[in-house]
């Protein structure tokens, strides 16, 4: 028995956990954290290579046969005409037909997927979305007006996704600027996000009671969440709001990790938690409304993306902004393929979907998680 | 580096309610001090104060004869560092991004060897290295305020604030948490201000004592000159004996004094 003891019990202290400072040898501590930081960047780089064959497979999805490696050829023939060659019928399928609605899909997921993750950390609420802050309300009630009253800021095609866009805008600025009066902690803008809320769904109501069938119609289309609408002018419009925003919200990547940690903490750690706040709230207002105003009501993506990044790469923003992006996208994507070949013809519309595909998948993550936290 | 830390009339109150009054001290560096005093005295008012979790009303806080209520936040976490009394996380952090946020007014956006370094050197100094990967909110009290310590300690300030740091925990763990700071206080040559409720520990531990009451400072000095019993009659309203050992007060209370409020 003593022996026993003596082997499992008395051995040598080991010699891995005090670092050796004469040899620099790291401890057995140290090289866990290594291969945790080293796992994190391979899983953002495997879920964007994940990325990039979803997209070739799904192109392949559809009552034209094309091959995977086709679809690649088709993407970059269009940039490298001499090196990649495809005929003419496949290359104008992939790139006007197919690959704008698997655009659509990523740019949004991407985005929402973001906006969830920087929302989640300045709220402090692991509930919060995209559309915590009564940003559909405020499209919704932008599109009853263009509709039912005739009204609009922008004339042409912008006439309804103008009004979708500029009220989103105003309405989340709104909620912003109640919640920096009285001090823009989190739970001010949640309350205040959720009286606004209830205001504008109250007014976009009040108009869809005084509307005629026709102008019903055009309010319901909307607000389903649908990437059939999507275009390649849509996609570069979105890609500028992208490049301007993105690149400003990951500049307060630090300032997020210390703001989950409480305002009190931030504060005395050098971050100005109600500054960074506002910023980080105006800046993914301006993201979410341009996705919604394109593309209607996407629910759940920015609520589960950064959840399931978390899950596995942990709390540090600089990773986690975009893995949730890019897993954001990848949920999006998957569910908008499930929903065009599901029951095709028929197109189930996204913003179904992807609640229809994503929970049980979330749900599975959610039990696995519980488990294990991190990669360690 | 030696650095004096003055406090001059701070005022701070909720409208009509004043919390501190005046409030005026000056520290010696390299010390540990302690604030005592009962519930609702403003301890942790002050010491909030001082960090500018919360704004003074009126006052200034100078160190090395820098008014830090006038400077940028940034600047300011590189003076005082702050030690809550507890925290609780909302999503999932490990031990170690924990403790590299006390980085942050140092860091560049890549964070470098140098920052990750020095949070490995604070985890050895208090003993928490293996703990580097756990989930923060799976700890227990007690390394809970070992790793909240270690983060103020990465930050590199040379006055330390801590908010009633042993309060959730058992005598144990209290003596540990007090001997990390006394050590870090000795060794890194910072000062700690602490607020705390326990006066035996406050006693044992403390280079000088701040007693308060009804945000005014009653009594402040050595243990000795403090923790005395016409003190704890007139700020805790409680009757106490008074004994020395090992040449510090300790206190055990009597009964309560009822009657006029003193």
């Amino acid at each position: 028995m003593t022996s026993f003891r003596a082997l499992f019990f008395r051995g040598k202290p080991d010699a891995g956990h005090t670092r050796s400072r004469r040899s620099g040898k790291k401890s057995s501590h140290e090289l866990a954290h290594e291969r945790f930081k080293f796992l994190r960047i391979f899983f953002v780089l495997g879920i964007v290579a994940l990325l990039v064959l979803l997209t070739g497979i799904i192109i392949t999805l559809g009552p034209l046969n094309i091959s995977v490696s086709d679809s690649y050829y088709a993407l970059l023939g269009r940039f490298w005409p001499q090196h990649f060659y495809v005929d003419e019928l496949t290359s104008r399928v992939v790139w006007n037909i197919r690959f704008p609605r698997i655009l659509g899909g990523i740019m949004a997921g991407f985005g929402l997927g973001i906006c969830g993750c920087v929302m989640q950390a300045v709220l402090k609420n692991p509930l919060a979305s995209p559309f915590t802050l009564g940003i559909t309300a405020g499209a919704q009630f932008g599109i009853s007006v263009a509709a039912v009253v005739g009204f609009s800021f922008l004339a042409g095609p912008y006439f309804i996704i103008g009004n979708a866009f500029l009220c989103a805008l105003l309405c989340s600025l709104f909620i912003i600027g109640l919640a920096a009066i009285k001090g823009a902690t989190s739970e001010n803008l949640v309350l205040a996000g959720i009286a606004v809320n209830y205001f504008f769904t109250a007014v976009s109501q009040l108009l869809k009671y005084f509307s005629t069938d026709e102008q019903l119609r055009l309010m319901t289309n909307w607000g389903m969440g649908d990437l059939a609408a999507f275009s390649w002018t849509n996609s570069q419009i979105l890609l500028a709001v992208f490049i301007i925003c993105i690149p400003l919200l990951m500049t307060k990547c630090w300032d997020l990790n210390i703001m989950t940690a409480g305002d009190e903490t931030a504060k005395s750690i050098g971050v100005n938690a109600e500054n960074t706040r506002i910023f980080i709230m105006v800046v993914s207002s301006l993201l979410v409304a341009t996705i919604v105003s394109f593309m209607g009501t996407i629910a759940f993506v920015g609520l589960v993306a950064p959840h399931m990044a978390r899950m596995v790469i942990g709390g540090d923003h600089r990773f986690l902004i975009p893995a949730s992006g890019v897993l954001g996208a990848l949920v999006l994507m998957s569910a908008d393929a499930v929903g065009m070949n599901l029951i095709a013809p028929t197109i189930i519309p996204t913003g179904i979907m992807t609640s229809i595909v994503g929970v049980p998948f979330f749900m599975y993550l959610m039990m696995k998680g519980k488990r294990k936290e991190f990669w360690t | 580096m030696m650095i004096k830390l003055q406090a001059k009339d701070i005022d701070f109150g909720y409208s009509s309610n004043k919390i501190l009054e005046n409030v005026n001290f000056e520290i010696a560096p390299s010390k540990l001090v302690t604030i005592v005093g009962p519930n609702g005295s403003g301890k942790s008012t002050l010491i909030k104060c001082i960090d500018r979790i919360l704004a003074p009303q009126g006052g200034s806080i100078l160190i090395d004869r820098k008014d830090v209520t006038k400077m940028d936040r940034m600047d300011m976490a590189r003076y005082l560092s702050y030690v809550p009394q507890s925290s609780v996380r909302i999503f999932p952090t490990n031990v170690f991004d924990t403790i590299l946020m006390g980085r942050r007014p140092h860091i560049g956006w890549l964070g470098s060897e140098r920052d990750e370094s020095k949070v490995w050197e604070v985890m050895r100094l208090l003993d928490i290295e293996k703990l580097a990967m756990s989930n923060f909110s799976e700890l227990s009290g007690g390394q809970q305020q070992k790793v909240l310590i270690a983060r103020a300690l990465v930050q590199e300030a040379e006055v330390m604030l801590l908010d009633e740091p042993t309060s959730n925990l058992d005598i144990w763990h209290q003596l540990d948490v007090m001997n990390i700071i006394r050590d870090v206080v000795k060794k890194k040559e910072i000062t700690a201000i602490m607020a705390l409720h326990d006066l035996n520990l406050a006693s044992y531990y403390s280079d000088r004592i701040i007693m308060m009451k009804r945000g005014k400072i009653i009594a402040a000095g050595d243990p000795q000159s403090v923790i005395t019993e016409e003190n704890i009659a007139k700020v805790y309203r409680v009757e106490a004996a008074i004994r020395s050992l090992s040449d510090r007060p300790v206190i055990m209370p009597l009964r309560q004094i009822r009657g006029a409020r003193a």
